[in-house]
């Protein structure tokens, strides 16, 4: 409801841009894809906890890719994971967006030097919106990160995606 | 049962099979053959002397000489008494008979010795690799392993 | 791919009949339970063999979140810095871990470690313990559709999770036990809190107690579901709850000491079968929530006495054992934990391996769930504790 306060002036009238009522939309009900690969799952865990609530940011995990918006990549990804991560990504239906997680998934984190098994990074194969450093990142870091995608998520334009002439 | 006792039933059963032990090492250990493990094994586990029904690790090694080792730590339930089995083989011909009729437990360890350095076990029910993809070149815990650059389209090294 | 299953012997097709009299004919059917999947506790690829609903063969694929430990620990310039990589080993009991290396290479450089150390040590692995079952009690009671147990769980777990971060710092993975001693002294007001946490987490316990343990729903979901026979259990070298639950009486605190676990008044529970078979899925439960209760006991008599001391004056400057090699073993939360350390006389390690009991103990999840449903799977699975990044190190 933060968004909507002080919005009506009067009688329920709320005036705004299409998009900025799509993005309203789609940013408070960020559905996340229920996966966790390594110890940043278990800090995704807590962040889904009382303490913490993810989900009075609206994101709810769901198992499936086909009914998410967001996958939030927590943990290394290893050369035998990454063709299923790709899979799950190209699984999403569009408008997708993708949080990169703790140090592994953003650049390999401490396997970098001799990880012959490990993935530099997830941004080798799908493209990444929000990077999350941290091992593990406090489920706090990983609350500021859903805020930030929030942001991103406002300044888009579906509108002008659909019709390049508007 | 001390280490001493179990080498000497050993050594008086198996004969050859049966090689030199490091009885005064922090941990004793005794060396045996690669191509009898499997009956060495057996007996151990089945004796009621000593009764090794419990196989704590199995480990792969790459040894400084060049050549490729197994290391199996043996525990009994029973009598409370341990001991260590060291079998090598050489890179030329890494043939190490198989334990896994032996402790179920052997089967995944001896896939992952085989997935890291390359010994294959004869008469394992099922030889792949277990922790690394089906087709990822080449066995990464040996010493003179190197990485690939590129694997199934992916940049591997940082 | 090499076809490596055979069918069973006694394998028949479905009796069912049409209203005209036909038997219909039936098929096996391949199931993936895939590397993203919500009850396999992270990356675990199962690749079950299903005639219908019942399962004829379950085949775990893993080495999905292989990291490579082993070959890390063979660079590193230090045996102090291969303490950050075992800690991520098994990312839920992080504490136990570092224990376990520190162990095995205290014991090569025959160290002496103080008194005040090994309080700590036991205080900070049975907080870790606790921590651990709690997640284990709380993603199983989920796995089987109680949301509520989980959010008290979890709850309970960050005021452990308070006092570790009070502590060094950390709230998962602490690298704290180090090689002679620990990396920070207790704070000042630890040993308070950690009473306040004994003394309601007591109370934590009997409510997940009274809402799940005899709840009729649990109860037909995990008792005779799974069945771990004695002496398969033990040849398959299972441990920790895997093997208690099936009621061996074995626990390495007791039965092959380090520490000063021989000082307290604690007990070791086993299953016993109460709600259904020795070895079902529910006595693997309920040895792990007994295990919470011994720790909360465990940690109320070490603060207590605790004595003072320096923590880091055991700490050696440079660690360059002789060579040699040593296999040693802890109970981590989810059985024995070895490392067996190959030392070749300069100051890296040779060779770590790693022996990680859940790696061990998800060998068996095909004898046991041979006959189950698909939905009992969730729970045999569950019941094994599982922690990928052990499984595959």
């Amino acid at each position: 409801m933060g968004i909507l306060n002080y919005k009506f002036e009067s009688s329920n009238i709320l005036i705004t841009s299409l998009d900025g009522l799509l993005n309203w939309a789609r940013l408070s009900s960020l559905w996340q894809m229920q996966f966790g690969l390594a110890c940043c799952a278990i800090e995704m865990m807590a962040a889904s906890a009382s303490n913490f609530d993810i989900m009075r940011f609206g994101v709810i995990p769901r198992a499936t890719p086909r009914q998410c918006d967001v996958m939030i990549v927590s943990g290394t990804v290893t050369l035998k994971m990454a063709t299923r991560i790709k899979r799950l990504f190209d699984q999403m239906p569009e408008p997708r967006y993708v949080i990169s997680m703790g140090s592994c998934s953003n650049c390999g984190g401490p396997y970098w030097e001799h990880g012959y098994h490990v993935l530099k990074g997830v941004d080798r194969v799908i493209p990444v919106d929000v990077y999350v450093p941290g091992c593990p990142p406090r489920p706090e870091a990983l609350l500021e990160g859903i805020i930030k995608l929030q942001e991103k998520v406002r300044k888009e334009s579906l509108v002008k995606k659909l019709v390049p002439s508007a | 049962m001390t280490a001493q006792e179990i080498y000497d039933n050993l050594k008086a059963k198996f004969g050859d099979a049966v090689g030199e032990a490091r009885l005064d090492a922090l941990q004793p250990w005794i060396a045996i053959s690669e191509t009898r493990t499997r009956e060495i094994c057996q007996f151990l586990r089945d004796e009621p002397a000593f009764a090794f029904d419990y196989l704590s690790c199995l480990s792969g090694v790459d040894y400084a000489d060049g050549k490729l080792g197994v290391v199996y730590h043996l525990f009994s339930m029973i009598h409370r008494h341990k001991i260590v089995l060291r079998t090598m083989c050489t890179r030329e011909h890494p043939h190490i008979q198989s334990v896994s009729a032996v402790w179920g437990t052997a089967n995944w360890h001896e896939r992952e010795a085989y997935d890291m350095f390359g010994i294959v076990f004869d008469e394992h029910p099922d030889l792949r690799r277990i922790l690394c993809g089906d087709d990822y070149p080449g066995y990464p815990l040996r010493k003179d392993f190197k990485v690939p650059e590129f694997y199934n389209g992916m940049k591997v090294p940082y | 791919m090499k076809e490596s299953r055979t069918l069973p012997t006694d394998y028949v097709s479905s009796p069912e009949r049409t209203s005209s009299g036909r038997t219909l004919r039936t098929d096996e059917m391949i199931l993936n339970m895939g590397p993203q999947h919500p009850s396999t506790h992270g990356v675990l690829r199962l690749e079950l063999v299903v005639d219908g609903e019942i399962i004829v063969d379950v085949i775990p694929h893993i080495g999905y979140l292989h990291r490579c430990f082993e070959k890390h620990a063979e660079h590193m310039t230090n045996y102090q810095q291969v303490i950050p990589y075992a800690d991520r080993m098994d990312y839920l009991s992080s504490m136990c871990n570092d224990w376990a290396y520190a162990l095995a290479v205290e014991k090569l450089l025959k160290l002496e470690i103080p008194e005040r150390v090994q309080y700590i040590r036991l205080i900070m692995a049975e907080l870790q313990r606790i921590a651990s079952h709690l997640i284990a009690v709380g993603t199983y009671a989920i796995d089987m559709g109680a949301f509520t147990p989980f959010l008290w769980c979890f709850r309970d777990r960050e005021r452990i999770l308070d006092l570790f971060e009070m502590t060094c710092g950390a709230r998962l993975l602490y690298n704290y036990i180090w090689v002679g001693g620990v990396s920070h002294d207790l704070p000042p007001r630890f040993v308070e809190k950690a009473k306040d946490f004994c003394r309601d987490f007591r109370k934590t316990l009997k409510e997940v107690h009274d809402v799940l343990t005899y709840n009729e729903i649990f109860i037909k979901r995990t008792a005779n579901v799974g069945v771990l026979p004695k002496d398969v259990a033990i040849n398959y070298a299972c441990s920790g709850p895997m093997l208690r639950g099936s009621g061996v009486d074995w626990d390495l605190r007791r039965d092959d000491p380090y520490g000063i676990y021989d000082r307290f008044e604690w007990a070791v529970q086993i299953g016993k079968g109460e709600a259904g078979t020795v070895g079902d899925c529910w006595d693997r439960y309920m040895v792990r929530m007994r295990e919470m209760e011994e720790s909360t006991k465990l940690i109320e008599q070490a603060v207590a006495s605790i004595p003072e001391g320096n923590v880091q004056s055991a700490i050696p400057k440079r660690i360059r054992p002789e060579a040699g090699e040593v296999y040693v073993r802890s109970e981590s939360p989810r059985g024995e934990l070895g490392f067996y350390v190959i030392s070749d006389g300069t100051a890296s390690p040779y060779r770590v391996k790693a022996r990680a009991p859940a790696f061990v103990n998800l060998s068996v999840l095909p004898e046991i769930s041979r006959g189950a449903m698909v939905a009992d799977l969730v729970a045999i699975a569950g019941s094994v504790d599982i922690v990928l990044g052990e499984v595959d190190r």
